[in-house]
């Protein structure tokens, strides 16, 4: 028996490195089977390093998402939106903490990851970029970002390792509410008032493009996704959850009275999917760069939220210290 | 009375529901205008909390202050949808359409987030007075605000035992938090006092045995806050009282702002559906 | 809600806003912060049910990580009883060991009632 932890740093020890040759196939026999991968199994390096860039990368992005939303829980235009709004925001921190929690599994501490994020060398979803000038972004952002983000993850459910796919399983349950509520914003935008649906519009033909880029690119230009796939973290291409995306969203789009801003868009007998319009892929890129509306501000804004905590954070410790050794001072006590 | 219910009757009102005084003898303007100096309490402290979601301290604290947000803002929604069902108005109505002079919430519910510290002060000493308050009034013969009541003081124990923890941190742990708690029980502390003050709309309702008598709760107040302060190494001020003015239509200098914020959407589409 | 979850839209290379990959690093102090402990959260979802691994939190002493886990694990009614016990506290057999613990169990098929087969069809057993 060991005394490391089930879900901290494994100890440095060849063996959780697949490099032996008896542990890489065993590796390689439980991703065969289908079986999942748990924190302290051997596995290659780039498995666990792929898993921990993944998973930070999905942490980060449900962290920097509150954002874009947490900019409209002041002015919610009533009471009922206002707590909805807030729920669904604090269910994106919730679902940050889960994934950094599977996150910690594989050796690497919640602290790094934040450093990263806060150093700008790890990344988030490029689509918290954008800005949310309206309200019927709430809807937007619930129908087309969380129902392309869903389109996402519950294929993750299924992902090879163990934490993550659990984590995944809870995050899948709790978010389906997210995309409905979405949907109930814009429908009712959408029959309201004129302004109110054009407000509706305006904000799905800002967002259509955009999410459809969640997807990341085209599968001739993804450098990770062969990878991914033979060790099933990831299950589907990304233009096949990218078609399955738009497939979902046409209908969808009826019921809501709006119209889809790609001219491209038709069904295509043949294939029995819709063909859809070239994505822009150079602003896909410049907002990668830095050169979207909001980069920057995301980034002070979580700086500052973590600057701004960090007295209260030595205060705690502070304070859970002086009861330890309060504990540890009445022990010595009673034991003489 | 379970949520749904005390919602339900909140909405339906004493016209068609079983409500709810005792007596003729009260007037329902009275009950309204009570329920909305609970309801807007409750309704500027839930906003102040929803300013702080993304800029926690720490991401599960982020959680936990959006979770008391959430009480609040449901503690003020059937507090605003009752006194609006006696008085013809919805929620939103309430909340979105009334002026700061029309607001009657007591002036220490109104002051700006702060840091963290302010932030918990101010919890400590609301949800304190809340717990008080709530669980007497779980006994009202209103049973509508009884009903209401019977649901928050859960919550506001649960608002008052985290307010507590984080006092005692802040309080006994670095130089540098405990000086920050002092000044933010300093600054607050003018403005406790307006909450257990009684009026004679007050007084009707509580002879009626509707309403606390607010000037009762201080006793009990002080007897739950000092051991915290003590326990926390604070030091619990010595100064004048301000002289408030929320509940009678002289609202905090701070509470425009915070309108104007809040409401700024709803009141570009008067009328609109969300 | 994440956007990179399929591991699509975020691809390696620099940083997405703007700083060229962490030259500054203004999130921390000339001392590093000592972080908050990490604890595993078991939860029992009803009464009637063993506590179930649920996942792991940062909290700074015992009654935080309660608090935490309260707000972050229950939010939709998921509990009725938390435990939380520090992950460094916590034993865990090694994999390395799965063979020598786990195997010999495989082949004691007279632990199991379908092994005895001569009281079939006999009332009562």
């Amino acid at each position: 028996m060991e005394s490391t932890t089930p879900t901290g740093a494994p100890a440095v020890d060849p063996a959780h490195d697949a490099s032996s040759d008896a542990a890489s196939a065993e590796f390689d026999a439980v991703i065969a089977a289908d079986g999942r991968i748990e924190p302290r199994d051997a596995m290659p390096d780039a498995y666990r390093k792929t898993l921990v860039r993944q998973m930070s990368q999905h942490a980060n992005s449900e962290i920097i998402g509150m954002q874009p939303e947490g900019n409209w829980i002041t002015r919610a235009p009533s009471l009922m939106r206002k707590a909805i709004l807030m729920a669904k925001v604090q269910d994106e921190a919730g679902h940050g903490l889960y994934l950094y929690s599977a996150a910690e599994t594989l050796g690497t501490s919640r602290a790094e990851m934040t450093d990263a994020l806060l150093a700008g060398t790890a990344r988030y979803s490029s689509i918290f970029n954008y800005p949310t000038p309206t309200w019927a972004d709430m809807g937007a952002i619930g129908w087309l970002v969380d129902g392309a983000a869903i389109v996402n993850q519950v294929p993750l459910c299924r992902c090879s390792y163990g934490p993550y796919a659990r984590a995944m399983v809870r995050i899948c349950k709790e978010e389906s509410f997210h995309q409905r509520q979405g949907f109930e914003i814009l429908l009712t935008l959408s029959r309201g008032t004129a302004a109110q649906h054009e407000m509706a519009q305006d904000a799905v033909n800002r967002w259509y493009a955009p999410s459809l880029m969640m997807f990341g690119p085209p599968d001739a230009d993804s450098s990770h996704s062969a990878q991914s796939m033979a060790w099933k973290i990831k299950r589907f291409s990304n233009d096949e959850l990218r078609q399955r995306f738009v497939d979902m969203l046409v209908p969808q789009a009826e019921a809501l009275g709006l119209t889809l801003p790609d001219e491209g868009l038709r069904w295509n007998e043949q294939r029995g999917h819709y063909d859809y319009g070239e994505l822009d892929w150079a602003e896909f890129k410049a907002v990668l760069r830095g050169e979207g509306q909001c980069n920057a501000q995301r980034l002070t804004h979580r700086r500052r939220a973590h600057e701004d905590g960090a007295w209260v954070r030595a205060a705690a410790s502070a304070y859970a210290a002086k009861q330890a050794a309060k504990d540890d001072a009445r022990q010595e006590v009673s034991a003489a | 009375m379970t949520e749904q219910a005390v919602t339900q009757q909140a909405a339906n009102g004493p016209a068609t529901g079983t409500t709810s005084s005792p007596s003729s003898a009260v007037d329902r303007r009275d009950i309204a205008e009570y329920a909305l100096r609970l309801g807007d309490d409750a309704l500027v402290l839930a906003q102040r909390m929803g300013e702080w979601v993304s800029h926690a301290p720490e991401l599960e604290e982020d959680v936990a202050l959006t979770n008391i947000g959430l009480d609040l803002l449901g503690q003020a929604r059937a507090l605003l949808g009752y006194a609006g069902s006696l008085t013809g108005r919805t929620e939103d109505e309430l909340a979105y359409f009334r002026s700061d002079l029309e607001f009657r919430c007591a002036h220490l519910m109104c002051l700006p987030r702060g840091d963290f510290a302010a932030t918990i002060g101010r919890m400590l000493v609301v949800a304190a007075y809340q717990w008080e308050l709530y669980e007497r009034l779980s006994e009202s013969a209103d049973e509508t605000l009884a009903g209401i009541a019977k649901k928050a003081v859960k919550e506001v124990a649960y608002h008052l035992e985290h307010a507590r923890m984080w006092t005692l941190r802040l309080g006994d742990g670095t130089d540098e938090s405990h000086r920050r708690i002092q000044v933010a029980i300093d600054d607050l502390w003018p403005l406790v006092d307006e909450l257990f003050r009684t009026d004679d709309l007050e007084q009707r309702l509580a002879t009626a045995g509707i309403a606390v008598d607010s000037s009762a709760l201080r006793g009990p107040f002080d007897a739950v806050i000092d051991p915290i302060l003590a326990e926390a190494t604070l030091t619990r001020p010595d100064v004048p009282a301000a002289a408030g003015g929320g509940r009678h239509g002289r609202p905090s200098e701070h509470l425009g702002h915070l309108l104007a914020e809040m409401q700024v959407l709803a009141r570009q589409f008067p009328g609109a559906s969300w | 809600m994440s956007g990179s979850a399929g591991g699509g839209a975020a691809v390696d290379g620099t940083a997405g806003a703007g700083s060229a990959g962490g030259s500054a690093d203004p999130g921390r102090s000339a001392v590093p912060e000592k972080a908050w402990p990490l604890w595993e959260v078991f939860i029992r979802p009803s009464r009637g049910l063993s506590h179930t691994h649920a996942g792991s939190l940062h909290a700074a002493d015992a009654t935080m990580a309660i608090a935490n886990a309260r707000d972050l694990y229950t939010r939709r009614a998921e509990g009725v009883s938390i435990w939380v016990v520090r992950s460094a506290d916590l034993v865990a057999s090694s994999p390395d060991e799965k063979d020598a613990l786990f195997d010999p169990a495989g082949d004691k098929i007279y632990r199991y009632p379908t092994f005895f087969t001569a009281s079939e069809g006999v009332p009562g057993l």
